[in-house]
C-alpha cells in the first residue's frame, strides 16, 4: 500500500516538474513550486520523516512561497523569452541526470539495516539515548546534545543568511546617503 | 487586503492556533517530532500571515522591525553562551553537565535551552527577511 501511495505522489511531483518547465508565468510557477513543497512533504510523512515533512512544509510551501511572491513584486512576473536553442541545455540536464542515476546504482537498498549508517553510531544513540539525556525523542537528542556542535553550525548559517539578506537588500540607501558625503567635502573644497 | 471580511475574520480566527502549535512544537519537541528550528518558523510564519492580511504596519505595531532584527544575533548568542557552560567548569565546550547536579537533568536543561537559541534564531530571521523583501517595494 504505502509504496503504491508513494508512487502516485512521485508521478504527481513528475507532472508538477513537467508543468513548471513549460509554465511562462513566473506568479504560476511559484504556486506550483509551493505545491511541490506540500506533495514532498507527504512523500516525507510516507518515510517517516516528520521532522523533515514539518520543516518542508512550513520552509518550502509556506516561507518561500511568501517571499517568491514578494521577489515577483518587486520584478516582473513573466519569464524571457525562451533561447533560441534547447539544445545545449537539454545536452547538459540530460547529462547530469545521467550521472545521478548511475550513482545510485552504488547506493544500498532503501532502508538496507546492513548498511554503514545504520551500524556505526546510531545503534548507540537509539537505546541509549533516552537513558543518558532524558529526552525520549532521539532526533531531539541527537540534534541538540550528542550533535549540537552541528547544529550551532547550522544556527550560525540561518544566522549569517538573515544578515547576508539585510546587506544586500538594505545597501542601496545606505549607498546613497555615503555618496551625498562623498560629494559634500568635495563641493566644500570647490 | 485589509477590506475583505473573510479572510479578516479566518487570519483572526486561526493565527492564535498558529502560534499555539508553534509553542507547543518547541517545547514538545523532547517528546514529538519537531524543535528550535520547526517552532521558529511557523511563528514567522504566523507573524507573515498577520501582516500579509493586515498590512505591514499593523505587522511592525506588533513586531518591530528594529526589535525582530536585535533578535537575529540573540538566539545564536544565547546557543553559544550555553556551550560555555562547560569550559566554565572545566569541561569541554558544550557539555551541559554544569548546567544542574545531575546529569541526566542537565543534559535536558541543556537541549531546552539550546532550542530556544535556535527558535528566537529561526523566528527573528525570517520575519527579518521578509521585511527586507516586502519594505523594499515601498521605498
Amino acid at each position: 500500500m504505502e509504496a503504491y501511495i508513494l508512487m502516485a505522489l512521485l508521478a504527481l511531483l513528475a507532472a508538477i516538474t513537467i508543468a513548471i518547465v513549460f509554465q511562462r508565468s513566473l506568479f504560476a510557477v511559484v504556486i506550483l513550486a509551493g505545491i511541490y513543497s506540500f506533495l514532498m512533504a507527504t512523500v516525507m510523512i510516507v518515510l517517516d520523516a516528520v521532522d523533515v515533512a514539518m520543516t518542508e512544509a512550513s520552509v518550502g510551501a509556506g516561507i518561500s512561497t511568501v517571499v517568491f511572491l514578494a521577489t515577483l513584486h518587486l520584478t516582473r512576473a513573466r519569464e524571457y523569452p525562451r533561447p533560441r536553442s534547447v539544445m545545449l541545455p537539454l545536452f547538459v540536464s540530460s547529462v547530469v541526470a545521467a550521472v545521478l542515476v548511475w550513482g545510485t546504482f552504488e547506493l544500498p537498498r532503501f532502508g538496507a539495516a546492513e548498511t554503514p549508517i545504520h551500524q556505526h553510531i546510531a545503534p548507540h544513540y537509539l537505546k541509549e539515548a533516552k537513558r543518558e539525556t532524558g529526552v525520549p525523542n532521539v532526533v531531539t537528542a541527537v540534534l541538540a546534545d550528542y550533535r549540537s556542535f552541528d547544529t550551532l553550525g547550522e544556527t550560525t548559517v540561518i544566522f549569517t543568511g538573515g544578515i547576508g539578506i539585510l546587506v544586500l537588500l538594505r545597501g542601496r540607501r545606505r549607498k546613497r546617503g555615503e555618496d551625498k558625503d562623498a560629494v559634500d567635502p568635495g563641493v566644500r573644497d570647490a | 487586503m485589509k477590506h475583505d471580511v473573510i479572510l479578516r475574520i479566518g487570519a483572526k480566527l486561526i493565527l492564535p492556533f498558529i502560534l499555539l502549535f508553534a509553542f507547543y512544537v518547541q517545547f514538545h519537541g523532547d517528546y514529538g517530532p519537531g524543535g528550535g528550528f520547526q517552532a521558529g518558523v511557523m511563528s514567522a510564519g504566523m507573524l507573515i500571515l498577520y501582516s500579509i492580511v493586515f498590512g505591514n504596519d499593523a505587522l511592525n505595531r506588533v513586531a518591530p522591525r528594529a526589535v525582530v532584527e536585535r533578535f537575529v544575533p540573540i538566539g545564536a548568542l544565547l546557543f553559544a553562551t550555553v556551550g560555555l557552560a562547560g569550559p566554565w567548569a572545566g569541561k569541554r565546550y558544550l557539555d551541559y553537565t554544569p548546567l544542574a547536579h545531575d546529569v541526566v537533568h542537565a543534559r535536558e536543561w541543556g537541549i531546552l535551552l539550546v532550542e530556544v537559541g535556535v527558535f528566537i534564531t529561526v523566528a527573528a530571521t525570517m520575519t527579518t527577511i521578509y521585511y527586507a523583501f516586502t519594505e523594499r517595494g515601498q521605498t
